[in-house]
């Protein structure tokens, strides 16, 4: 693995620890107003200064790691389960089910703006982490489902595959216990490039104003709330923390899958 | 010529189901809006006479698909309801009227559209002036400081979402130095912020493309040929091997298109930037107005759509060796 993937993983722990311990880290209520104390500077009080209604920026963006954890690993997991199942069905079974999905339900998927269709969802369905999750799953789930397709179609036609089938195995025992566990691996790497993506699309949803409503701390609401003209003008810090935190947690994320899937990848290593 | 027809008539196909699938979904979305959307656009103290009479307007009245399955039991309702209505309604270009303003929701998207392919058109040029040059550099000076830093500089543009750079670059122009208006359409100077800000990331993967191109294209027999002819480097590398590095980034440039209309969206909010994502969320979902918001995802979707189609068409045209797959 390569230096970056190290700053990757680096970085992700600090990401992580945060969301984890945020009540421990955090120095104040992150919904905490002070009108008195709006548009503080950085300093040993607030570590990140204040907001517009005088919170500690600082607890903020701590706290809205906890919410981007939160809403990228219940995505990941629950996309990469679905796209999964549906991948291996689409893989295993070939002919006439894989046809379908893949050269169809697949292609309908991919061939929609993703950032349009949650866009879409949430506007239809009304604001919240819930349907946000829903949404970001619905968009994210056929990445993985087009990878596990991939790889079931080689792994089926390895010889021990044959030679379970000549045991007399089940179709469902050979797909779970034969194929599947030989065909994961890619699905690791997509997973860290998942965890990049819903951080990323959560907050621009959020940013939009379609995501997690306030007063919660999400960054993108965070950037959107300090964005005005006169924010920038007074304050300019209330943007940059915040956007410093998504640009550094969706770069870790990014550095994680690239470097795991040259890692994984012994052709790519050997260069 | 048989297999060529029937390759494109595949893409043809699949091309047309897609957007089938996309329409039907458009329109079957606003059955899952919580509420009823007359109460939503008439507020609590509607009447029931004005409720009824919206629904009847607009067409709410009637059954929403060809069937129902309601406590009631299984319904059918035959070809009498919304979806067809919708979809007569497409055929002629009418894509119904807005709830709040009574306007054809056509004339509110066309007046705004031009402004989105605007920026798109501009956000792209950014991009190509800037990966250009920085891919060229990059590229033919493998492993340089140049190459790591325009690398390095790629990295960045990839990882910085849209509104991360968007109100950076207004505070430093805007705020910082004055150059820019920091929001708005008013003067032609306007759009090389949103320009800049929706190009940054494409810039970003296109230098990339060119960098690895160029790479590429050195180790080819021809570019030896033209150095033993004692042709300048220069010369080689704009002359001989821009021409054929830039065979796959143009046509990557087509299916960037759609991925720029589609992210316009943010760009558009930032800079509040008259067009079709600003649209689509403040007086489609801000205010609710779900026959704008059902108009506005159907058209931005099919432009995608049909920009990728394209694309992928060109693409197989130019080169042979995956026409036919």
């Amino acid at each position: 693995m390569n230096r970056l993937t190290y700053i990757g993983f680096a970085i992700a722990a600090l990401f992580i620890t945060a969301a984890l311990f945020a009540p421990f880290i955090a120095t104040d209520d992150f919904a905490a107003q002070n009108l008195a104390s709006r548009y503080a500077a950085p300093s040993a009080d607030h570590f990140f200064g204040t907001d517009s209604l005088g919170r500690d920026v600082f607890s903020r963006v701590v706290y809205g790691a906890r919410i981007s954890l939160q809403v990228g690993i219940s995505v990941v997991l629950v996309s990469s389960i679905f796209g999964t199942i549906v991948g291996a069905i689409a893989g295993f079974y070939g002919g006439f089910v894989d046809k379908f999905l893949s050269g169809y339900v697949f292609n309908v998927f991919l061939a929609f703006p993703g950032l349009l269709l949650a866009i879409a969802l949430v506007a239809f369905l009304g604001a919240g982490i819930g349907k946000l999750i829903l949404a970001l799953c619905i968009i994210g789930w056929v990445g993985y489902a087009r990878v596990m397709r991939g790889q079931v179609l080689k792994v089926r036609e390895y010889d021990y595959v044959l030679a379970a089938r000549a045991l007399g195995a089940s179709n469902g025992r050979i797909l779970f216990t034969h194929v599947l566990p030989n065909a994961v691996q890619p699905l690791i790497v997509q997973a860290s490039l998942g965890m990049a993506g819903a951080v990323l699309s959560e907050a621009s949803l959020s940013f939009l104003g379609l995501g997690i409503p306030p007063p919660a701390p999400s960054w993108g609401t965070m950037i959107d709330e300090a964005r005005g003209f006169d924010v920038l003008y007074a304050a300019p810090h209330v943007m940059f923390f915040p956007g410093f935190a998504i640009a550094l947690t969706v770069l870790a994320f990014n550095f994680i899958g690239d470097g795991l899937r040259e890692y994984l990848d012994p052709k790519q290593r050997a260069r | 010529m048989k297999y060529r027809l029937q390759s494109f008539a595949r893409q043809l196909a699949l091309t047309l189901l897609v957007i089938w699938t996309v329409v039907s979904l458009v329109t079957l979305l606003i059955e899952i809006v919580p509420g009823d959307p007359a109460t939503v656009i008439l507020g609590e103290t509607a009447t029931q006479e004005q409720i009824e009479n919206f629904n009847l307007k607009h067409g709410l009245d009637r059954p929403a698909f060809f069937f129902s399955y309601t406590d009631a039991g299984f319904k059918w309702h035959g070809a009498d309801n919304r979806y067809t209505d919708y979809w007569s309604g497409l055929l002629t270009l009418d894509l119904g009227r807005s709830f709040r303003t009574d306007r054809p929701v056509r004339e509110m998207i066309f007046e705004r559209y031009g402004a989105t392919i605007k920026l798109a058109i501009a956000a792209m040029i950014v991009a190509i002036g800037i990966a250009l040059p920085l891919g060229v550099l990059a590229g033919s000076r493998k492993n340089s400081l140049v190459d790591n830093g325009a690398s390095f500089l790629a990295l960045l543009g990839i990882s910085l979402p849209t509104f991360v750079i968007g109100p950076f670059l207004v505070y430093l122009f805007a705020v910082q130095l004055g150059w820019f208006a920091p929001t708005g359409s008013a003067n032609p100077e306007d759009i090389i912020l949103p320009a800049v800000t929706l190009g940054a990331a494409l810039s970003a993967i296109l230098t990339r493309m060119i960098r690895s191109s160029v790479i590429e294209e050195l180790g080819e027999d021809y570019v030896r040929t033209a150095r033993a002819k004692g042709l300048s480097e220069r010369v080689v590398i704009y002359k001989h091997v821009l021409k054929n590095g830039l065979i796959p980034v143009v046509t990557i440039l087509g299916l960037q298109l759609g991925v720029l209309l589609a992210g316009s969206i943010i760009t558009e909010k930032i800079f509040n930037w008259q067009g079709l994502g600003l649209l689509l969320l403040d007086d489609g979902i801000g205010k609710r107005d779900y026959r704008l918001v059902q108009g506005c995802v159907l058209v931005i979707s099919v432009t995608f759509i049909v920009a990728n189609s394209l694309t992928d068409f060109v693409y197989r045209r130019l080169d042979p060796r995956i026409r036919l797959g």
